[in-house]
Formats: structure tokens, C-alpha cells, sequence
């Protein structure tokens, strides 16, 4: 008999990834070093950091100055942003000049918004009609009644003492929620079969979308006012409410026109075959199927709205970034090299913030509402 | 072209508004209980919100001394910010019953858009700022020197021409906005900076070391800064123009708000009859005979206006020069009442 030499009779233990392949160094090897040009262009790169972050750094964290700063500490040569100057006026920058003592009013709006809204945006609560019916009917009455007062015993604040943040959130979510069912509506006027309809929404949409929104603000604040009576204004806040609206309503109905046309015939077929009316078939088969295919879109047109808010200080409005450039200019007693720098960034974190949760949340919903195209 | 389309329109309003009755603004004003007054949306000095964000400032205190003479009631005035683009249109709409609000008295604009100036509350004027040690003296020293400036203004034009009537080499460095301009001032990209010296005033106190920088002597330009109403209403007009009078006339008189009280015994007959005490000088403004004691008791006089707000004693500091009393040698003066 001959031996059969060896027989294995265990796996041999796993053992660790040659050096070569695995670890740091491979890992750089791979993905730094691979040929010539990628080590010279990591090479670059980690010079361009060297150089960009410490100084950035310092002047945000390392050098800056915080709250409970004084402006003597912002005048230093050294010194990074000044973030007391923000601290110090951050009520102007929220409220504008509504008047201190009525700053709760304001302050329960943003709550009840926000107790509103987030359960809305959540899927997994109940309760959503009567949540939307409470957040779009009964939330504006009682934001406008609290802020502008004159009814309850509540002190009139006009709306030009309104301002900063407040004023940038009033506009966008009224824009956003007025605008949105506006353009739909304008989408499928414009696919009308009916004349009149059609040509109204077909030239509403080209002019506006012909025009930019400061033209519109323009127009409103300065060409209004010499069309109407003597002695008639019409509120310079409101004007502004409708010329971002109208403006957004149009884009979003070329949107949602998109939307409409992807849907293939056979399904408007369908839905007049099962007997349902206008309304009913769109509201039912076709919008559901349009409106999830232009999520991306729309949520595009609600960001540029949120952004654009800041054009108001054509019509002498303060919005957040008005808000700022107004203390910027004014506050003489926080004067400092880093302090209109300072207040710039601080805007541009907050509208960053804000832009980029509705950004966030619209991918988020974009999958949810992905059943029928999951590959 | 855009004062051209600005101008138009105005022409327009006036056109259409002529078939309205033309109400008296000062009988609105009552009815509605408060002053609509526009000002800028924050100019440090004239018309800004305090740290407590309340508007304060010199033209801020004119509205004021009105809704004071009116009301007799100093916060009976809400303030608009007005863009300079939309300024005067607001103010012929009748969105705004007073303009106070940096504006420059010119022909143009007191003949041809419906409008009249009241008054000059502040004799502004372009300067130069100009770096310690530089060693620069005077504006004539200039030529050649790269000068930051603020792009499409007055200021501009006014130095080119300033440049041009002195043959000197005009070499600017020019930007969109006034931040950017005092940026690279600071930086160093240029060596003179120039705007209204109101302004500079203002941007120098910003500077870390405010005290390295001057102010050169020269001012080249004539900026009388002062409120506007809508031309057509004459008693309003009276008002207004008799409003900044009587705080000049207070000062003059030495009747400040610390010591009215005192004053309404005075014997003097001018002060007793800016205060009231004697005579009917109230009465054909459509107002009543104490105006001039409200104003300077709820707001002051001159004087005291402009030391709280633009003053040496203040950030911005400024001397009172052309703006001192004409007695002390400025060209501040007001008719007197009698």
C-alpha cells in the first residue's frame, strides 16, 4: 500500500491579509499613490489643507471670540470672528425691531410651528388630516393675529417693525405652501383643453418667468403704490408676501408640468376609463404619480425661494441677511476688522442650515415615495 | 437712468393724484395718530437702530421733534426704511408723510419730482482719509495715489472732476460696496479712501487704531443732507420747516431740555415766544402754541441732537463746523419767531 503523504484534515486558520494588501500603508498606496500623477496630486492636496485649515480654524474657533467677549477683545489684531458681536445682537437679527416685551409672540409661533410641522414631516404619526388641517388653515390665523396683534388685547406691531429671521421664515413657508398648490393648479390649467383657461395660465407663467423676482419686488414697491388712490397703501410686507409667491408659483408649475408629461398616456386613459372625473383622476392616478417624480425639482424651486427672501430689502423689508448688513453699518459700538465679516458668516450658516435640512428631507422623502421604481 | 425712470414715475403719480382730493396730511396724521416717517435702513449717526434696537440718530430726532410739536408725544412717529432707489416714490404715494433720510438737497430734485426740501439738518461734504504715515497733508497731494471708491455714486463723479479741475492723475481702485471699499482701504490695496465725511468719520472709528489715519482738510463737494415732504401742502411744509427751525432757535436761545421748565419764566421775549408763552405763533401751523416747548422738552435742541448723535463725544465724532450755529461760526440759522 502506498501511502497517500498527507491528508488534510482541518481548514487551514485564516490568517491575516498580506501587509502588502492590507493596512495603512496599502490603503494609502492604493488610493494616494497609485501612479506618478496621484502621488503628486496628494502631495498638492495635503499642502492646499496645510494651508487653508489652521488659519481657518483660527479664525473660527481658535482665535475667535465668544460670547461674553468684549469689543476690545474683537479689536485685537489677532483676533478671529467676532462671535460676541452675534451674541450681542441676536435679537435684532431674529426679531428686527418688534418691540422686546412682545418677543413671546413671535416666540410661539416658532413653537407652534414647529410643534406642527414635525409630526407632519414624520410618517410614522397619525393623525395627518387633521395635523394639515391645524397646520395650513388654523396656524396662519393665529400666527398673523399673534404677530400683528390689534385683536385680544394684543398691541398692534406693524409689519415694518417686523424683521430679521422672523420676516426670512414668514416669507419662505407662506411662499412655500401657497406656491406649491398654485403651481399645480397653473400645471394643469396650462394642459387644459379649455381655451381661456389655458392662454390665463400660459401667459401668467411666461410672464413671470420672464421677468426677475427683483423686477417684480421693484415693480411692487415702487409702480404700485402710483397706480392706486391717493391715500390707499396696500402693506409693503404683503406686497413683497405676493410678488415671492407668484414668482415661485410659476416655476413650480413648469415643474410640475414635467412631472405631468412623464406619466404615460395610458394611465390618464385608464383613470377616464374607471369613470372618474377630472378632479378625481388627477387627484387620485395622476398627480401622486407626477408629483413623486419631481421632488427633486421642487424642492429645488423651495430652496431658491428660501434664498431669495433676501431680495426683499428692495421694498426696504429686513430680512435675516438685511437684518445683519443693518447692524454691520450701524453698530458702531461692536466696530471691528472681523465684524462684518462675522456677521456674513453667521447668515450664511443660518440660510446653509435651514437649505440644506429641506435638501435632506426631501432624499429622505424621494425614497419613501420610490415603490414602484425600487431596482 | 434709473433717477430718469424714478423721475417718470413720480411724474406719473403726480398726474394721476391730481384729480384726488387733496387731503391736509397734517389732518390724516391726527386721525391716524402717529408720524410715518422713512428713513435708511442704518446709517450709524443719523438713522440706526441702538443697541437696544430702538431708532435713534440725528434725522431719526428731527421725526421726533415732529410727532413731539404734534402730538406731544415723541414715540407718536413709526419709522419705514426706504431704499434711495424708492425713496421719493413712497414719499409722493403717500407712504411716508416725511423723508429724513440722507438726502441731498439738489435742484433737480426739489423742481422736478414733486417733492420740497425742508431744510439742511446736516452740511455734508466728500472728503479725503489718508493714512499717518503716508505724510500726506492736503488733497493736492493726491496725484497719482490709487483711491478706493465706492462705484455709481455722486462720489465718484465729485472726486474725477475735483481731480480734473486740479490736473492731477486720477488713479482709482473702485467697488461695489461700501464694505468692500473700507476693506481693501484697510488692506492696504490703496492709499486714499473717499465718500461723505460724515462717513469716514464713522469708518474711521472702526479702524483698530482709528488715530493712524486723518482726515485731510479739503472738502470737495457741497452734501446739504435734510428731510423732504410731498410738495402741494403748505401748512405741513410750515411745520416741518418751523420744526427744524425751532430747534435751531432753542439752541440760540440757550433753552435746552434740561432747563425749559426754567425758561417758560423767562423774561426774554424771544424765548417766551418760541415757548409760547406769549403770542399765537402755534395756532396758524394747526398746532398747538406749546410746539416748541414739546419739541425741546421731549427732545432737545439742536445742540443737543447732534452732540448725542453724531458729536465729538460720540463714535462718530464729529466737529460741528459748517454745522455750528451761524453766531459760532457755521451756517446753521433759522429766521426768528415773531
Amino acid at each position: 500500500m502506498t501511502d497517500i503523504g498527507f491528508v488534510r484534515s482541518e481548514m487551514v486558520e485564516a490568517r491575516p491579509a498580506p501587509v502588502r494588501t492590507s493596512g495603512a500603508v496599502a490603503w494609502m498606496k492604493k488610493n494616494l499613490f497609485a501612479t506618478p500623477l496621484d502621488s503628486v496630486l496628494t502631495v498638492f492636496g495635503v499642502a492646499f489643507l496645510l494651508w487653508v485649515v489652521p488659519p481657518l480654524y483660527g479664525f473660527f474657533f481658535g482665535n475667535a471670540v465668544w460670547a461674553g467677549g468684549t469689543v476690545e477683545d474683537c479689536r485685537v489684531e489677532t483676533a478671529g470672528a467676532c462671535w460676541a458681536y452675534i451674541a450681542a445682537e441676536m435679537e435684532f437679527f431674529i426679531y428686527g425691531f418688534y418691540p422686546a416685551q412682545e418677543f413671546w409672540r413671535p416666540n410661539l409661533v416658532f413653537a407652534l410651528g414647529a410643534l406642527l410641522l414635525a409630526p407632519l414631516l414624520i410618517p410614522k404619526v397619525p393623525y395627518k388630516r387633521l395635523n394639515a388641517v391645524l397646520l395650513l388653515i388654523a396656524y396662519p390665523v393665529v400666527s398673523y393675529i399673534l404677530l400683528a396683534g390689534g385683536m385680544f388685547g394684543l398691541r398692534v406691531v406693524p409689519t415694518e417693525q417686523w424683521g430679521g429671521l422672523l420676516v426670512t421664515l414668514i416669507i419662505s413657508v407662506v411662499g412655500i405652501t401657497l406656491s406649491f398648490p398654485i403651481g399645480i393648479v397653473l400645471a394643469l390649467g396650462r394642459q387644459s383643453s379649455l381655451p381661456i383657461i389655458k392662454t390665463a395660465c400660459v401667459m401668467f407663467i411666461e410672464l413671470i418667468r420672464a421677468v426677475p423676482l427683483i423686477t417684480i419686488l421693484f415693480m411692487a414697491s415702487v409702480m404700485l403704490p402710483l397706480f392706486m388712490p391717493q391715500g390707499t397703501t396696500v402693506d409693503k410686507f404683503l406686497r413683497a408676501l405676493v410678488g415671492v409667491t407668484l414668482f415661485t408659483s410659476a416655476y413650480v408649475a413648469e415643474v410640475v408640468r414635467g412631472g405631468l408629461q412623464a406619466i404615460p398616456r395610458g394611465q390618464y386613459e385608464a383613470a377616464a376609463a374607471l369613470g372618474l372625473g377630472y378632479w378625481r383622476r388627477m387627484w387620485f392616478i395622476i398627480l401622486p404619480q407626477a408629483l413623486k417624480h419631481v421632488i427633486p425639482g421642487i424642492v429645488n424651486n423651495f430652496i431658491a425661494l428660501f434664498k431669495d427672501t433676501s431680495l426683499v430689502y428692495i421694498v426696504g423689508m429686513r430680512d435675516l441677511l438685511e437684518a445683519v448688513k443693518t447692524k454691520n453699518d450701524s453698530a458702531i459700538e461692536w466696530q471691528s476688522a472681523n465684524m462684518a465679516t462675522t456677521g456674513y458668516l453667521f447668515a450664511g450658516m443660518v440660510f446653509w442650515v435651514f437649505c440644506f435640512g429641506m435638501s435632506r428631507y426631501s432624499i429622505f422623502m424621494e425614497r419613501r415615495l420610490n415603490t414602484g421604481y425600487k431596482r | 437712468m434709473q433717477k430718469a425712470f424714478v423721475s417718470i414715475a413720480v411724474a406719473a403719480s403726480l398726474g394721476l393724484g391730481a384729480t384726488a382730493a387733496q387731503a391736509a396730511i397734517l389732518d390724516d396724521v391726527k386721525a391716524k395718530g402717529y408720524i410715518q416717517c422713512g428713513v435708511t435702513g442704518g446709517v450709524a449717526g443719523f438713522s440706526a437702530p441702538d443697541s437696544n434696537n430702538v431708532w435713534t440718530g440725528i434725522e431719526v430726532d428731527y421725526c421726533r421733534a415732529m410727532a413731539a410739536a404734534i402730538f406731544n408725544d415723541a414715540d407718536a412717529v413709526r419709522f419705514t426704511s426706504l431704499t434711495s432707489q424708492e425713496r421719493f416714490t413712497a414719499l409722493s404715494a403717500g407712504e411716508v408723510d416725511v423723508l429724513s433720510r440722507t438726502t441731498t438737497w439738489t435742484m433737480s430734485r426739489d423742481t422736478q419730482l414733486g417733492i420740497s426740501f425742508v431744510g439742511t439738518m446736516f452740511y455734508d461734504g466728500q472728503g479725503f482719509m489718508v493714512r499717518v504715515e503716508d505724510g500726506i497733508e492736503s488733497a493736492l497731494d493726491l496725484s497719482g495715489a490709487a483711491i478706493c471708491i465706492e462705484s455709481g455714486t455722486t462720489t465718484e463723479l465729485n472726486a474725477a472732476d475735483y481731480f480734473a479741475a486740479n490736473g492731477m492723475e486720477f488713479n482709482t481702485v473702485v467697488f461695489v460696496d461700501q464694505d468692500e471699499v473700507v476693506k481693501a482701504y484697510e488692506d492696504g490695496r490703496c492709499d486714499v479712501y473717499t465718500t461723505d465725511s460724515s462717513a469716514l468719520a464713522a469708518e474711521r472709528s472702526k479702524f483698530a487704531n482709528p488715530d493712524d489715519h486723518i482726515i485731510l482738510p479739503e472738502i470737495i463737494s457741497k452734501e446739504p443732507l435734510g428731510p423732504v415732504v410731498r410738495a402741494g401742502d403748505t401748512q405741513w411744509f410750515n411745520i416741518a420747516r418751523w420744526t427744524y427751525f425751532a430747534l435751531l432757535e432753542a439752541e440760540e436761545l440757550g433753552v435746552s431740555s434740561a432747563n425749559v421748565d426754567e425758561q417758560l419764566g423767562s423774561d426774554n421775549p424771544a424765548i417766551k415766544r418760541l415757548l409760547g408763552v406769549e403770542g399765537e405763533f402755534g395756532a396758524p401751523l394747526g398746532l398747538d402754541n406749546a410746539w416748541a416747548y414739546q419739541i425741546i422738552k421731549l427732545v432737545g435742541n439742536y445742540a443737543e441732537t447732534y452732540e448725542r448723535n453724531v458729536g465729538p463725544d460720540t463714535p462718530i465724532g464729529l466737529e460741528r463746523g459748517l454745522n455750528a450755529l451761524w453766531r459760532d461760526g457755521g451756517i446753521q440759522y433759522a429766521p426768528p419767531i415773531r
